[in-house]
């Protein structure tokens, strides 16, 4: 079963860059037939998908649910916050129970980094990360690929600027391992006490000054900045954070050039990023959510999908 | 294991003798009589004695832990004193001091009367660690000078520090006429956060929560500080970050009253050993990064760190299969003690009777306890050893309640044969 080396995918640190390849190929035709008049194959008819998230999430849910829609396969969802998984059950019957019921994959997101890891050890059957914590977020980080790609042609040599929370982010995780995979050159722009300085191990640097980062870059992944999870801790204020690492329509129009924005929602329009901006014609956020799906159909068809066949 | 008396006349020939409180190694055989020691030396043969050959094998004092849980009172599903002892023995300790965060904790004479009870007719010395602060909580001193005339030993409120400097100060200022150490868990808790592993590279790549090293050292200098203020009585344990052991070596030659123990599992695991989320690599303080590890193998050789103690600390399997996150610290290590860490310091060319003053004599000396077992009339706490055996750690080798270790599965060498205590021989 399957297409990919791996059974599962956790994140984009251990996925082949030819499979990352593999991916893209087929997204592509995937998003063709998203451009149909009508959008649905049969290519995942009988198998039954459970998407369980531990941790809210409206894009990502309905990315993942109408990419399952669109393939035919069955799914169910399942939905807990954290605090009541602490109580009850445990996490491992809850997807054993699940499981149980005969599903052939398991859609996940999870606070906890690592969970689908330890996930590995309590099912057999196909997991698909959705997010785990600070972790990785890997669909993210291969739809983001496909955009840009959609963009650049190539990534090889391409500069790409990712700015915001690098520590509490699994999209900068799985865009980090992902973008340097495919050969492009990565700098991280933020608070400092928000990027680790330990990540510059992976190879790549390490800026705080956002005007210099945006005149180098040209593509720039706006984060979104978590506001529910930095308290007063780690920045002062949203309006020093705008201040400081902005991206702001003054500082894109200063630059003079052309460059690709990216961000992968839900956005705070005026706070890590202007409204003039998130709209302008360089931006490709709405591409970013219909590659999501498209991304998120090819992985599900190329680790459920039974043997190669036509689309 | 098979647990029998002692026969009455008990006579070990053939021993390879490591007397770690004189620092001696030979041959020579020791003579057992109605569980006390009776002779050592080069006896030939003694009528009626029953005899036991450890040809080959180590002989030696019986180790001492001075940082176990036993989780009793409270969570006897985890271990009880009992089933503790029992995971003791097996790994060669026939002496151990119990932390006192139970529930409720250790706090009062009452409790550490209530430990003793417990820990009476079972073949190994307990000796309780009484808690600092009522309640673990951290605010109002426990009545320490009653505690030590009911049988404390030491005071912590291990597991969590005493984050207020104003209550360590005092603490230390008390327990100077008792003349018994005081042992802080050494992480400040507004650097540690909802840490959940070491703050480095793998914390980076795994997207958790870090504790940065430093979180120990200024707790650790903190507390040297106020050891020397206070002329105090300080035990520092399972020291973790090469800038702790600068901050420790510093005191020791200023020749203030400060030791230190290191655990197995710190001598053993770098912090890459998380990247399988497995929870039984969690525990407080983390596993640190190779370079630790390096320069607390160092520190160990070196005398800096004196005593090896494992902090043996039993949770459920279900407590343990939570998510990494909401999994409790702790890792249970007195069974997997002796193998892994002869087989870390062998390989680091540390000798073997100083591998073992530090898990006899140099703990002993830290509480305060006797260090000489091998005089005439000692009670017998003797282990041998097979110091050469190659074996691998699995869930047979565990006699706790609870099975969290990251250990199974791996090679170890050096193996406890036989554990004598409290009148009895255990075969192993």
């Amino acid at each position: 079963m399957g297409f990919l080396k791996n059974k599962d995918l956790i994140g984009l640190a251990d996925l082949e860059k030819e499979d990352i390849g593999l991916i893209l190929q087929h997204a592509k035709s995937f998003r063709e037939v998203l451009n149909r008049p009508i959008k649905k194959v049969p290519t995942l008819q009988g198998k039954t998908i459970a998407n369980l998230f531990f941790e809210n999430s409206t894009r990502t849910r309905i990315s993942f649910e109408l990419a399952q829609k669109r393939l035919s396969a069955d799914s169910v969802n399942f939905a807990a916050s954290s605090s009541s998984l602490k109580k009850g059950e445990s996490f491992k019957d809850t997807v054993r129970n699940i499981e149980a019921m005969k599903i052939d994959c398991v859609v996940m997101r999870h606070p906890s980094p690592g969970a689908h890891i330890q996930l590995q050890n309590y099912i057999d059957s196909v997991i698909v990360n959705a997010g785990d914590g600070s972790h990785e977020h890997p669909t993210q980080g291969l739809l983001d690929i496909m955009s840009l790609l959609e963009v650049k042609k190539k990534l090889k040599g391409v500069k790409v600027a990712i700015v915001g929370d690098i520590s509490h982010s699994r999209v900068a995780r799985s865009n980090i391992h992902g973008f340097l995979k495919m050969g492009a050159k990565i700098t991280l722009c933020g608070p400092p006490n928000l990027i680790p300085m330990d990540i510059r191990e992976l190879g790549l640097d390490i800026n705080c000054d956002i005007n210099e980062v945006l005149s180098w870059a040209e593509a720039v992944n706006v984060l979104r900045i978590q506001r529910e999870r930095q308290g007063t801790r780690n920045i002062p204020s949203v309006r020093e954070y705008r201040g400081l690492y902005g991206v702001t329509k003054e500082r894109i129009e200063r630059l003079k050039k052309e460059i690709v924005i990216m961000h992968p929602g839900p956005i705070n329009r005026g706070v890590e990023i202007d409204s003039d901006v998130v709209d302008s014609e360089n931006a490709i956020v709405l591409d970013q959510v219909l590659n999501g799906v498209a991304v998120r159909m090819a992985v599900l068809y190329l680790l459920l999908g039974d043997k190669p066949q036509g689309l | 294991m098979k647990k029998t008396y002692l026969p009455k006349l008990f006579l070990i020939i053939n021993a390879d003798i490591i007397d770690p409180a004189k620092s001696k190694r030979y041959n020579g055989s020791i003579l057992i009589k109605n569980g006390k020691i009776e002779k050592i030396g080069k006896i030939i043969s003694v009528p009626d004695a029953k005899v036991f050959d450890a040809k080959g094998k180590i002989v030696t004092h019986g180790f001492c832990d001075l940082h176990v849980h036993f989780r009793e009172p409270g969570r006897e599903d985890k271990e009880t004193i009992s089933s503790g002892a029992k995971a003791a023995i097996i790994g060669g300790f026939t002496e151990v001091c119990t932390m006192p965060n139970t529930n409720p904790p250790i706090d009062s004479p009452e409790s550490i009367r209530f430990i003793l009870d417990k820990a009476k007719n079972l073949p190994l010395r307990i000796h309780p660690i009484g808690a600092i602060s009522i309640g673990q909580k951290g605010q109002e001193l426990t009545e320490l000078g009653t505690m030590v005339n009911e049988g404390a030993v030491a005071f912590s409120d291990d597991g969590m520090p005493v984050m207020n400097s104003g209550l360590m100060r005092r603490v230390l200022e008390y327990s100077v006429p008792l003349s018994i150490p005081i042992i802080n868990h050494a992480e400040d808790l507004d650097l540690k956060v909802n840490g959940q592993m070491h703050e480095g590279f793998w914390s980076t790549f795994l997207g958790m929560t870090g504790i940065p090293d430093i979180s120990e050292s200024i707790m650790v200098n903190r507390d040297i500080e106020l050891t020397d203020f206070t002329n105090g009585r300080l035990h520092i344990p399972h020291v973790s970050s090469s800038k702790s052991i600068e901050y420790i070596k510093k005191a020791k030659k200023n020749g203030l009253n400060v030791t230190s123990e290191v655990t197995p599992h710190h001598l053993f695991f770098n912090d890459e050993e998380l990247k399988t989320y497995n929870t039984n690599f969690k525990v407080a303080p983390p596993i640190r990064n190779e370079e630790n590890r390096k320069k607390l193998i160092r520190a160990l050789k070196s005398g800096i760190i004196d005593c090896i103690a494992t902090d043996h600390a039993p949770h459920t399997i279900e407590e343990k299969e939570a998510p990494f996150d909401w999994a409790p610290c702790g890792m249970i290590g007195l069974e997997s003690a002796f193998g892994a860490v002869w087989k870390v310091l062998s390989e680091a060319k540390m000798d073997l009777l100083e591998v073992i003053t530090s898990l006899t004599t140099k703990p002993r000396l830290a509480m305060g306890f006797k260090d000489d077992l091998f005089y005439k009339g000692s009670d017998a706490q003797i282990v041998i050893i097979d110091s050469n055996e190659e074996w691998e750690f699995n869930l047979s080798s565990i006699y706790s309640k609870s099975r969290n270790s990251p250990f199974i599965g791996k090679k170890l060498k050096g193996k406890i044969k036989t554990t004598i205590s409290g009148g009895y021989l255990f075969e192993i």
